[in-house]
């Protein structure tokens, strides 16, 4: 395990997670947690329980048996605060979901004003800055419709960091992307996670789970098979099923780089 | 300048316009009756001796379907939420208002007209007011408030789930994920079928004739009445034609820009 998530207490703890669609265990008793700093990415095959996870760690979804807890306080999605719960946590889609009848800075700028009550000019002002360290200052006043994907994504970012989250939930954002236009979404996860920002990540990209992560989660019919640093899931992993996903991995991801080879 | 194709597209439209109207003409016009039919429904001197009270008398309908329309606005609205709420303790309230617009859609206008505005009057209660006109305007309320909130509500299920979805993980309510995200989104898209039911009221408010309230179509029978001609029921029929008929296009218009938007959108 990464020499920071000893140091710091956890931040977000999910314990025995479970959780069924018409009977069918989709998350079955998967308990993770995210100490401060930290970014952890979960992967596995479409399907695998990630997404779901994701759902459900940021309360919209009810749970079927497990606890979560947020800064050591029990939370849940049946909460009467759990609207005040969702804001110390931020996600991002894969579809972006942005608003289309906003602008680019009317929706980063809409939490942070009626969500957190914050004046209009103060949301406005806190929106521009995100935009700023993004890169999209100048794209403010576009609606989002005449954005690349990728800047898109990078505005579902911004207005998902709107509301200060303590965690950032991202769920592969960069699936419904061009190859060119993902690394510029990957470039600012980067430096994300390089201001300390902690981070749970599904994805696809192994090479960038490989640079980025502090720990690995390896998920596969709702259960988490296996989890350990990059170098130790990626180089030498114990389980069978999950040999056998990183040997598919990589012999279909062709010209890309496969990390541990 | 109309390229060749476009060209002769406009004259292939124009000919065979013109062939089917003048077929229409002629074959109205060479029927026996005709002489008798148009001094009846179509004598000039008729018309403009009509067009003055008939005119002044849609001036009652204007302001019946101005009134009803502001008020049909957000009563139709709340009456949309009241049928998606979810929260099961406010169940009885999504069931009243289903009732409502089952009910209010499914009986003819003309019999609900008759029920309240001779009905309710008759109760003789006190502090009811007992004008054709208030109950005129509550009757086509009460109607199209249950179309228009059908309306609404097609517009805020037309709204793909994943927006509330990303308004509520930002930590907005329900109410706010409504008030924000679903319904400024479903307001586009409900305009032109909501121009539609309105032109549909317009209309609508000749039917209130029947409780005694002399707006234009009143009028026109009262002076038809005196004069056994039906000429004033078509100055009628021309004047509100003259409302409806831009409507219609304006509602063409934005449908069309719509469908545009949506084609060229890449949300």
């Amino acid at each position: 395990m990464a020499a920071r998530a000893r140091t710091h207490a956890p931040v977000l703890e999910l314990k025995g997670l479970t959780k069924r669609y018409n009977g069918r265990p989709v998350l079955d008793r998967i308990s993770l947690s995210l100490a401060e700093h930290e970014v952890v990415c979960l992967i596995g095959a479409s399907g695998s329980g990630k997404s779901t996870l994701l759902r459900c760690a940021d309360l919209l979804e009810p749970l079927d048996a497990g606890s979560i807890r947020l800064n050591g306080g029990r939370v849940a999605y049946e909460d009467r605060d759990v609207d005040a719960t969702r804001r110390k946590l931020g996600i991002v889609f894969q579809g972006f979901n942005l608003f289309p009848h906003l602008t680019v800075v009317e929706n980063v700028a809409l939490a942070p004003r009626v969500a957190l009550g914050l004046a209009p000019a103060a949301a406005v002002r806190r929106a521009k800055e995100l935009l700023k360290s993004l890169g999209l200052a100048e794209k403010a006043h576009e609606y989002p419709d005449r954005l690349s994907g990728g800047q898109q994504q990078r505005v579902a970012i911004a207005r998902a960091l709107a509301t200060e989250p303590k965690v950032l939930l991202l769920d592969e954002i960069t699936s419904a992307l061009d190859p060119v236009l993902v690394a510029e979404v990957l470039e600012t996860l980067r430096s994300l996670a390089a201001s300390g920002m902690t981070m749970l990540i599904a994805t696809h990209e192994m090479a960038f789970a490989a640079d980025v992560a502090d720990r690995i989660c390896y998920l596969e019919g709702g259960r988490l098979v296996e989890e350990g640093t990059p170098r130790r899931i990626f180089g030498a992993p114990r389980d069978a099923r999950t040999r056998e996903f990183l040997r598919r991995v990589r012999s279909i991801s062709g010209g890309r780089r496969a990390p541990g080879r | 300048m109309a390229t060749g194709p476009a060209r002769k597209g406009l004259l292939v439209a124009t000919f065979s316009t013109l062939l089917v109207a003048g077929a229409v003409a002629y074959t109205v016009g060479s029927s026996p009756a005709w002489p008798e039919v148009q001094k009846a429904f179509f004598d000039g001197r008729y018309f403009s001796t009509s067009l003055p009270a008939v005119a002044e008398a849609f001036t009652i309908n204007v302001r019946l379907f101005i009134i009803a329309e502001l008020l049909i606005l957000p009563i139709g609205l709340l009456i949309a939420l009241a049928r998606s709420i979810t929260a099961p303790a406010l169940t009885p309230l999504r069931i009243f208002a289903t009732a409502y617009v089952d009910f209010f859609r499914g009986v003819p206008s003309i019999l609900i007209i008759y029920v309240l505005g001779f009905g309710v009057p008759a109760l003789q209660l006190d502090g009811v007011p007992k004008e054709p006109f208030f109950w005129a305007l509550v009757t086509l309320v009460l109607i199209y408030s249950a179309y228009v909130s059908e309306v609404y509500r097609a517009g805020i299920e037309s709204i793909h789930p994943s927006q509330e979805r990303a308004a509520r993980a930002l930590g907005l309510t329900r109410v706010q994920a409504l008030r924000h995200v679903v319904i400024p989104q479903a307001m586009r898209r409900v305009i032109p079928p909501l121009l539609n039911d309105f032109i549909g009221l317009q209309k609508d408010t000749a039917l209130v004739s029947i409780l005694g309230v002399v707006e234009t179509f009143k009028q026109a029978q009262i002076l038809k009445a005196a004069s056994f001609n039906f000429t004033p029921l078509m100055t009628t029929a021309l004047i509100f034609l003259i409302i409806t008929i831009p409507m219609t296009r304006l509602v063409d218009h934005l449908a069309a820009k719509d469908r545009s938007a949506q084609l060229g959108g890449t949300r």
